[in-house]
């Protein structure tokens, strides 16, 4: 978090994080860092300006992670903190780790047989990846939306009402009212009014994506998790989703996801870069798209490689 | 290039040409069998078929005994069979994936999926007419459900396996616990599947001889008795069309083609049911 001011990148001597990247190839003197069109993407509001110097609250502590495929494993002694209220971006090429971690957090990976995690996120001062743990209590605190829009084969309505009526017996009425808030905060109330019971399968993908956020938001959860949302949107659609993100910022701790760079300095706080199963480096999603401190890191977001 | 694209013709030709021939060639025979059974049959249906029971030699009457007993043997069996088909298929798709007790499973049904209706009779004669002392409806209904369950049990694991693990993921990562996971929802997604795998169970089942001539055999006259003989439509076309008597023969021509006709509604059924719960999902 302390980021000198316009380092000399080229004429500085190699860290031991540039030595050890031997697979680049000869550098010549580059340009300054921070191609112009990601770095001027990188939110500034006012008000932005608090947070960091205050530094919020850490919602969930991802500590000394590992995790493992059988024998192959895919994230390698893992830290990084995941703060309330804020956006959280892992980028990083595939296959480097980024959608396993997510998957750690609401322990979704041991729908399969093989799959284990060790070391410790703490969530409330608890470990969520201790054994024992109420699975269904946890993932009822951790909202996720997935890649692909997942809305069940059932009415619009009782894809959201769904949610709710696994955890709380309610009233019609007040059921109706839950569903009509989650739709609202989604933004796709105005959309879906008029036919709540349709098939979910009948909206559009950007609007099934956002029925699918609205369904996690129902149940009320603390933290969400979206596993590149917009990947399989159209540009319009994405838009929404990310202003929807910027919305639900203000209640939830996120952690997303994404591929696409420009998303992840629009629309993040901190981003952590992953490579290869492990952490390259964690910062201020500001200081990674203009000052990174790893080499590694800049030549992914600048596009040398990945 | 041009040669090179007339002959890229050609042989689309003649590949379209082989497909369709190969398609005539199937249909033909299917043509056939319909037809013949229309012509054949189409004379003794009315209403004696459906109100008269099976006569003896020389006199008229009609199927009703064996309607009735082929109704009641289906639908115990599928009252047996569905359930457990279901729940056997729904325990390999879901909960023995990747398991070697799984694979076992699995191995033995692609086994009793392919055994003969024969043998399955012949076991249900040792097991329950050979004890019992008697041929029965009981008797002929277990041996239905026994052919039925691999057929549900197949169908059952392929359309759960299609529905997307996404959504099992989605719905669990809502803090469902399993069992509302595949009840709520991917038994749901798979809903129009697992139906049509019952329907076509139960067409296949409907036109069984074998099992049910070692178990259930025969009955000249009504009877709701489930542990007696119990008439039923395949045993009967069997037995009149093996007959010398003419009369016999039309009536089993007439069976065949209600079992037809039956087997065809079924298909439909399964067709409309599917269309029906997609729209309404």
């Amino acid at each position: 978090m302390n980021s000198p001011t316009a380092r000399p990148l080229a004429t500085e001597p190699d860290s031991p994080d540039r030595a050890s990247d031997d697979t680049a190839p000869p550098r010549q003197p580059r340009r300054p860092l921070a191609a112009p069109p990601i770095a001027a993407l990188v939110q500034r509001k006012p008000g932005d300006e608090a947070p960091k110097t205050a530094m919020p609250d850490v919602k969930a502590d991802v500590r000394h992670v590992n995790f493992f495929y059988g024998k192959f494993q895919a994230l390698h002694d893992i830290s990084v903190p995941l703060y309330d209220r804020r956006v959280t971006a892992f980028i990083g090429p595939s296959g480097c780790g980024k959608s396993t971690l997510l998957r750690i957090l609401n322990r979704i990976y041991e729908l399969y047989p093989g799959q284990t995690a060790t070391g410790e996120v703490i969530l409330d001062g608890e470990n969520i990846l201790m054994p024992g743990l109420d699975l269904n209590r946890l993932r009822a605190k951790i909202g996720m939306v997935f890649q692909k829009p997942t809305p069940f084969p059932m009415a619009i309505y009782d894809n959201i009402a769904f949610g709710i009526r696994l955890y709380e017996k309610v009233s019609k009425s007040e059921l109706d009212d839950r569903v009509e808030s989650a739709l609202r905060r989604a933004a796709l109330w105005d959309e879906v009014k008029d036919k709540l019971r349709d098939s979910g399968l009948s909206l559009s993908g950007g609007q099934q994506q956002r029925l699918c956020i609205a369904r996690a938001i129902a149940i009320e959860p603390e933290v969400l998790l979206l596993d590149e949302p917009a990947s399989a949107l159209d540009p319009i659609s994405t838009q929404r989703i990310e202003e929807l993100i910027a919305e639900l910022k203000a209640d939830y701790c996120i952690a997303m996801v994404t591929h696409n760079m420009q998303q992840a300095a629009r629309s993040s706080d901190y981003t952590a870069f992953l490579y290869l199963g492990e952490l390259v480096e964690f910062d201020e999603t500001e200081t990674i798209f203009t000052h990174p401190r790893v080499r590694r890191t800049e030549d992914y977001i600048t596009g040398r490689f990945g | 290039m041009i040669p090179l694209y007339a002959r890229r013709r050609l042989t689309n030709r003649i590949i379209i040409g082989l497909s369709i021939a190969a398609t005539g060639f199937g249909l033909l025979w299917l043509v056939m069998v319909l037809g013949t059974l229309l012509i054949n049959g189409a004379s003794a249906i009315g209403p004696a078929l459906f109100a008269q029971m099976t006569p003896p030699p020389g006199s008229s009457g009609g199927l009703l005994n064996a309607i009735a007993g082929s109704v009641v043997m289906t639908g115990i069996a599928t009252l047996i069979g569905t359930p457990t088909g279901i729940l056997a298929g729904t325990f390999l798709a879901e909960y023995a994936r990747g398991s070697q007790f799984g694979e076992l499973v699995r191995f033995i049904n692609d086994i009793l999926l392919s055994a003969p209706s024969i043998i399955i009779g012949l076991f249900v004669y040792e097991a329950m007419v050979v004890r019992m002392g008697h041929f029965s409806a009981w008797a002929g209904a277990v041996a239905l459900a026994i052919i039925m369950v691999p057929v549900i049990v197949r169908t059952t694991e392929d359309m759960l396996r299609l529905v997307p693990s996404a959504l099992r993921e989605a719905a669990a990562a809502l803090g469902a616990p399993k069992w509302k996971v595949v009840v709520m929802v991917t038994y749901r997604a798979a809903l129009q599947g697992m139906v049509t795998g019952v329907l076509l169970a139960i067409a296949r089942i409907s036109g069984e001889t074998a099992p049910l001539l070692f178990t259930a055999l025969n009955n000249q006259f009504w009877s709701t008795d489930l542990n007696r003989p119990m008439a039923n439509l395949p045993v009967v076309i069997f037995q009149f069309a093996m007959s010398p008597y003419a009369d016999w023969q039309v009536l089993a021509w007439g069976g065949a083609l209600l079992i037809t006709v039956s087997i065809l509604v079924l298909n439909i059924t399964a067709r409309i049911l599917a269309a029906w719960s997609s729209f309404k999902s």
